[in-house]
């Protein structure tokens, strides 16, 4: 039988090699921590502590601010500093709380942890929500809200997602083999939340060494399995791998719920652990540093907060000044103009690159050459609703299912035109979500 | 700490392939016809097919220049155009004729239209068609060897015996890259290995045809019959190099299958009962037509369609 997999998709150089025999690293923050009020889908937080308040590690600084939100927590001890706004990732500035580190990591008084069989479901739900998990794999919807939908007893499948299909990041590959007892225990929390479901773990096949350390270890545990995917990008997008591991399609109108699945990956599941098991709300997470620029990529488990250019420092800074730094994987991260930027609980990845490939690529006529509509998992056809796109045509766009679009960006990658089909679609659906959100 | 690193929308890498890549391949993998064709027929066709390349990539500079367009030469898609016309005249057409329809590919078929990516049309198909009407005598003149006469897709109409092994090889009368079904297979492979092509369009066209002739060509399953038709003509030539140009099919998958049933049927259509014996730029010039219909009705069904709420 061959591997999992959806139709479509791509075969980038995967660069992981650079990072992935390099074990995790914990690094501790040497200047301010910065906090976003926004780390997450949904409302911002709101702040709880007032400039010049003594804060201790594992406090809540700012808690949630409506049912879709999250609270945010200090990773260090020390002072507020301030309450002002800061770049994040995508470039945006975005109000922060700024804690000054007293070096001391004098943690909180954290709730004593009960035995997972003597919680109710409303009490996981709560541990989980005020620990302030989120999806870690870059999205960030509250975890509390995914774990809470109408009908759980028709929830089927827990699917964590250890695709891990964007290349060069190591970090979820690092915490199956390095922490595979805590995704357990965290697959068998979630599983408590869900009495008609199982728990499945999709791993791509590149993993071997993660494939039999999870076989291994859910060996005891009847309601868990491990299914192997072909490695292929985007095999970790949400819609692709409910597919692959299921064969149950949803599209941009459902949610995985319609389809009885819920997915949460590595580094959330972990979350999830610390935060029932272990009583600690989300305070730091593994993120890879590599790419062709860095000095010594690896992998480093850091305090949420922490400034990123630690980060880069920590892996021996940069061999040369690269042309680009993303944030996240190179086909869907973002690209940073400046590194004064921290660390959130959706930071999975920061890579340097000496040359931009995106830069160097000159974009020319479409041949109609049909590449794209090869690749697109989504089935819909990038190259005409790029023009549709680039001609403000909203109505041919939304007929021709220009929604149903994942902003995986395989189109892109391929086109030999070098068009940024990926880019033009993007601002389109954009536009014409919103619209339709007036509308309804 | 003050860097101003790229800004771009992700994502962040892209692929090797290129357009001028993609257009060099196809230009290399018609070398081995047009060497077959300009050793079976000789200095004139060697001509022909350097005047009317070059004057396609002339061309194709000069209307750039006076429009006050970004150059494109540099992209080899003339020199398809250009090269694709050549090996479709006869090796004997006079040398001026050749850069005349070569001039018209570019600039009324391809340029007009909107420059490359635009032309509804085969641009070279077109052009041959164009010479075909303007100038039948000659563009319907076939000399092998010294001798003048009917190509054998001719003799084969007329009910002629033919040898289907000089057809194979392509020591027979015919157009400058048409003749050798060899050569031109050799190209068609050399595209189908790099991924620039697939079977979709060549395999449905090629079966149409041969379902086609087989029910309306007077010979049932005749194996001889069959093959004489496979390689005689432009078929192949057309099938690998012409019905497979991306501009002008169909983008959808679905669609490239009807565009094949439509070229096999169309080329079955004329060439059993067409005035002519040949029907292969014909079939495949209409059908171009028919694309944006075919795209139409074949527009594929998004993943997860049918579970909206």
């Amino acid at each position: 039988m061959g591997l999992l997999t959806f139709k479509g998709g791509i075969h980038p150089n995967d660069g992981k090699s650079l990072a992935k025999e390099q074990a995790i690293v914990s690094v501790l923050p040497k200047g301010d921590l910065v906090y976003p009020l926004s780390q997450h889908i949904g409302a911002p937080s709101n702040p709880v502590v007032e400039v010049g308040d003594k804060v201790l590690k594992g406090q809540m600084i700012a808690e949630a601010g409506g049912f879709v939100s999250a609270p945010v927590h200090a990773s260090v001890s020390g002072t507020v500093k301030a309450l002002e706004p800061h770049f994040n990732s995508t470039g945006s500035k975005v109000p922060c709380l700024v804690i000054e580190n007293d070096g001391e990591y004098k943690e909180t008084e954290y709730v004593p942890v009960k035995p997972l069989d003597e919680m109710t479901k409303e009490e996981v739900l709560n541990v989980i929500g005020n620990a302030g998990i989120v999806g870690m794999g870059g999205a960030g919807f509250p975890t509390r809200v995914k774990l809470s939908p109408k009908e759980p007893e028709k929830i089927e499948y827990i699917i964590a997602n250890c695709a891990e299909c964007e290349p060069y990041i190591t970090a979820d590959y690092r915490r199956m083999l390095e922490d595979t007892d805590k995704l357990v225990s965290g697959m068998k929390v979630v599983l408590s939340l869900f009495d008609n479901a199982k728990g499945i773990f999709g791993v791509e096949d590149n993993k071997k060494d993660c494939i039999a350390k999870l076989e291994e270890a859910i060996k005891e545990e009847p309601r868990m399995s491990v299914k192997v995917l072909q490695t292929k990008y985007p095999q970790g997008a949400e819609r692709q791998l409910i597919y692959a591991t299921t064969k149950r399609a949803i599209n941009s109108t459902m949610l995985p719920a319609d389809a009885g699945c819920v997915v949460d990956n590595v580094e959330t599941l972990i979350g999830i652990h610390t935060a029932v098991v272990e009583g600690k709300p989300l305070m730091e997470r593994v993120v890879t540093v590599s790419g062709d620029a860095v000095e010594n990529p690896g992998n480093f488990k850091v305090l949420i907060g922490t400034n990123q250019q630690e980060l880069i420092d920590a892996a021996g800074g940069f061999k040369t000044t690269p042309q680009k730094v993303i944030s996240g994987g190179p086909m869907m991260g973002f690209s940073m103009f400046t590194l004064d930027t921290p660390i959130t609980k959706t930071s999975s990845s920061i890579l340097g690159f000496i040359e931009d490939e995106v830069a160097k690529a000159q974009t020319s006529a479409c041949i109609n050459c049909g590449r794209c509509v090869e690749v697109c998992p989504s089935r819909i056809i990038p190259s005409r609703l790029a023009d549709y796109a680039e001609r403000h045509d909203e109505e041919t766009f939304v007929k021709q299912n220009g929604l149903e679009c994942v902003e995986c960006g395989s189109c892109s990658y391929v086109c030999p035109a070098k068009r940024p089909l990926k880019q033009s679609i993007g601002s389109m659906r954009k536009i014409a979500l919103a619209n339709k959100k007036k509308k309804a | 700490m003050n860097e101003n690193y790229n800004i771009s929308s992700s994502p962040h890498i892209r692929d090797k392939v290129t357009s001028s890549n993609i257009m060099l391949m196809v230009v290399i993998a018609l070398l081995p016809a047009t060497i077959f064709g300009v050793y079976n027929f000789g200095v004139s066709a060697l001509i022909n097919v350097v005047l009317t390349t070059g004057t396609a990539v002339l061309a194709e500079y000069v209307y750039e220049k006076l429009m006050k367009k970004p150059v494109t030469i540099k992209d080899f898609s003339a020199v398809v155009t250009g090269l694709l016309l050549a090996l479709n005249l006869p090796p004997t057409l006079p040398y001026w004729m050749g850069p005349l329809g070569a001039v018209f590919a570019i600039v009324v078929v391809k340029q007009l239209f909107g420059g490359l990516g635009q032309n509804f049309m085969n641009p070279a198909l077109a052009a041959r068609c164009f010479l075909l009407i303007s100038f039948t005598g000659r563009m319907t003149y076939f000399v092998y060897d010294g001798v003048t006469g009917a190509t054998p897709l001719a003799e084969l109409k007329a009910g002629n015996a033919v040898n289907t092994m000089d057809m194979l090889i392509g020591n027979i009368r015919g157009t400058i890259g048409e003749t050798s079904v060899i050569a031109i297979m050799i190209g068609a492979i050399f595209l189908l290995l790099m991924g620039i092509i697939d079977l979709r369009i060549p395999g449905t066209y090629l079966l149409t045809f041969v379902i086609f002739i087989t029910i309306f060509g007077g010979h049932g399953f005749d194996p001889q019959y069959i093959t004489a038709h496979l390689c005689g003509g432009g078929i192949m030539l057309g099938a690998w190099f012409m019905a497979t140009d991306y501009v002008t099919s169909p983008i959808t998958k679905t669609g490239q299958i009807v565009y094949g049933i439509c070229l096999g049927v169309l080329t079955g259509l004329f060439r059993l009962f067409g005035g002519s014996a040949e029907g292969v730029s014909y079939a495949i010039i209409f059908s171009n037509l028919l694309v944006p219909l075919i795209e139409r009705i074949t527009l594929p069904k998004p993943f997860g369609k049918g579970g909206e709420k």
